[in-house]
């Protein structure tokens, strides 16, 4: 059980996470699973619920670190269409693994947050767009879902209310973009994943053209326990306007990575060296990753940044999904960010000009460069293209296949030029 | 009926039963397109153009609307592929922690390049974006189950247990 206390907190999502069987009802349940559902369902309405989500501070744990309570409210209502909510468990930032592990062992905390979530917002059908890959993790939710059908935890009159709502799992197929919303919303329509214009957002015209509500697995799988013990109570967990808790993915270069789940405003320091045990070589990270692949590398000089949404911004990156990859002294960066370019340009939609044309750009002058045929001008095509990306396109990919390349450019220009006088030198003596 | 649909291939009873639960639990069936490109490869092993044909025919949809999605995620496949199908993951994550290196281990040990089959049709080798499991890096995927933080070794076992068993999942 969740502390009523919010100092005793030590955890929300991952609270129960280690139980053995906690994926099957019986246990979820012995663990204080769906105990607070009825009196939500029987005393508590959608402005309730609403005010209480506002009141928490929460804000999305996908990436975007918008407010969830604010982003329901816009939600129209008596529109005459019904109202979709989609989980977005498509989780392919790299770097990002936590919400494999909200699904695979506490399937029922997420089913839970969405009926909740769906009460509020009046919705009849639910979906849970989880990647293609997670096939072992459709499983586990599928079986969990059955479960909850046969305890009248979804499907008709939940535990003899008048709310109804189905939940079904869609399995994608194995590309990153759709973890864009409006992207998945057409994947989740049977179609390629193109994101498409904002206005009209999705809370407006989403699925089907009806009002839709994204959210992603960590935000939904925290509204049980923002409902049970109050927004206030969340409120008073982090630090202002970063409250609660969050997940962080830690990989790469650390000792014991995995999923930490820590108050907001924890340092990157601790982190890395209480929780992972440090780095594999060395004491001091050569470069950190802080919110996935799309953002913008972290020098040693932040290792004492506080992980927030704002402090991150402030040190010019973003916390995105908390997904931290962390390269110590051993890491070859040229190499790396020349795997990330292929990345971008292997998973961009193509809808979009500056993006299909600037990622394989910027993945063809990274072979070379790392090759070692590369040459003092591709540092400024990786530059102005780079430039010529970023901001100019439908959804954030573009930005996101710029990042690195940014980062590898201001900070280890020396490692690149390094890489050319290499080739340069080799070819001489051939 | 002409003799070319005669000759499409057809999903079991049991699985038109399944697709139809399915549709209904979307407000169109284009919505079922991917979970029934799902089952039909996994009934047919790959999407060749007639099995397309099928999931067109089924959904009724234009082929181009079913080509298109094929061709646009990658864990559709046209082709066959081995009865393993190694899918080891070389991001960020992975790369930091040798999967570059075992992807070489493999191509070197079963004489393919990336992408390759072997001749037995045993092994396809390939490598994919992050799987989403960083924390056991380096991640290989054989047939849709994930196994983490392997080494050459683990995969030497576990191709000449697979050798053993004749190519018999």
């Amino acid at each position: 059980m969740i502390p009523s206390d919010p100092q005793k907190v030590t955890g929300i999502c991952f609270d129960h996470v280690d139980v053995p069987n906690q994926n099957s009802l019986a246990v979820a349940r012995k663990n204080g699973a769906y105990a607070f559902l009825p009196t939500v369902l029987k005393e508590f309405d959608a402005d309730k619920i609403i005010d209480e989500v506002k009141t928490s501070g929460l804000r999305g744990r996908g990436g975007a670190g918008f407010p969830t309570g604010l982003k329901w409210s816009f939600v129209p209502r008596n529109t005459g269409k019904p109202t979709y909510l989609l989980c977005n468990a498509d989780e392919g930032e790299p770097g990002t693994f936590k919400d494999r592990d909200i699904m695979r062992f506490d399937p029922h905390l997420l089913i839970e947050g969405m009926i909740m979530a769906g009460f509020a917002l009046d919705v009849k059908d639910a979906y849970i767009y989880i990647r293609g890959e997670f096939l072992h993790e459709a499983n586990v939710m599928n079986e969990a879902i059955r479960e909850a059908y046969a305890a009248n935890l979804l499907g008709e009159n939940i535990l003899g209310t008048d709310y109804s709502m189905d939940l079904t799992v869609h399995r994608g197929a194995g590309a990153y973009i759709c973890g864009e919303e409006t992207a998945l919303i057409e994947s989740l329509e049977g179609r390629p994943g193109r994101p498409r214009f904002k206005p009209p957002f999705p809370a407006v015209e989403g699925f089907y053209g009806c009002p839709t509500v994204v959210n992603n697995v960590e935000t939904l799988a925290t509204v049980p326990a923002i409902l049970e013990h109050g927004g206030a109570w969340h409120a008073a967990i982090g630090v202002p306007n970063n409250t609660g808790f969050k997940i962080f993915s830690v990989s790469g270069h650390v000792n014991k990575p995995g999923n930490y789940e820590v108050p907001m405003g924890t340092t990157m320091r601790t982190l890395i060296e209480d929780y992972c045990g440090g780095l594999q070589h060395g004491t001091v990270p050569k470069a950190i990753i802080p919110g996935g692949s799309s953002s913008a590398w972290l020098m040693a000089e932040h290792y004492d940044v506080p992980l927030t949404f704002d402090d991150l911004i402030k040190a010019g990156s973003m916390l995105g999904s908390g997904a931290i990859i962390v390269m110590d002294e051993t890491a070859d960066l040229v190499a790396l960010t020349r795997r990330l370019a292929h990345f971008y340009a292997h998973e961009s939609c193509g809808q979009c000009t500056p993006c299909r044309e600037g990622t394989g750009w910027l993945e063809r002058v990274m072979n070379r460069v790392e090759t070692g045929h590369g040459c003092e001008a591709d540092l400024k095509v990786l530059k102005e293209a780079s430039e010529h990306m970023a901001g100019r396109t439908i959804c954030a990919l573009a930005d996101g296949a710029a990042a690195p390349i940014l980062s590898l450019l201001e900070h280890f220009p020396d490692e690149l030029r390094s890489r050319m006088a290499q080739s340069h030198q080799e070819e001489q003596s051939a | 009926m002409s003799a070319v649909e005669q000759a499409l291939p057809q999903f079991s009873s049991k699985r038109l039963e399944e697709i139809k639960t399915l549709i209904a639990r979307y407000p169109h069936s284009r919505s079922a397109l991917l979970p029934v490109l799902h089952m039909a490869q996994e009934d047919f092993e790959y999407l060749s153009m007639d099995v397309q044909k099928l999931v067109a025919k089924t959904l009724g949809l234009h082929l181009m609307a079913v080509r298109e999605v094929v061709t646009f995620y990658t864990m559709f496949r046209e082709k066959p592929c081995g009865t393993y199908l190694l899918e080891v993951c070389t991001n960020a994550g992975c790369m930091l922690n040798g999967a570059d290196e075992l992807v070489r281990h493999l191509c070197d040990t079963l004489e393919i390049k990336v992408g390759g089959t072997t001749p037995d049709g045993l092994f396809t080798v390939t490598e994919v974006e992050c799987a989403g499991a960083c924390a056991g890096a380096p991640v290989v995927q054989i047939n849709n189950a994930y196994h983490e933080k392997v080494d050459a070794a683990h995969m030497d076992v576990f191709i000449t247990e697979a050798r053993g068993q004749g190519g018999k999942k």
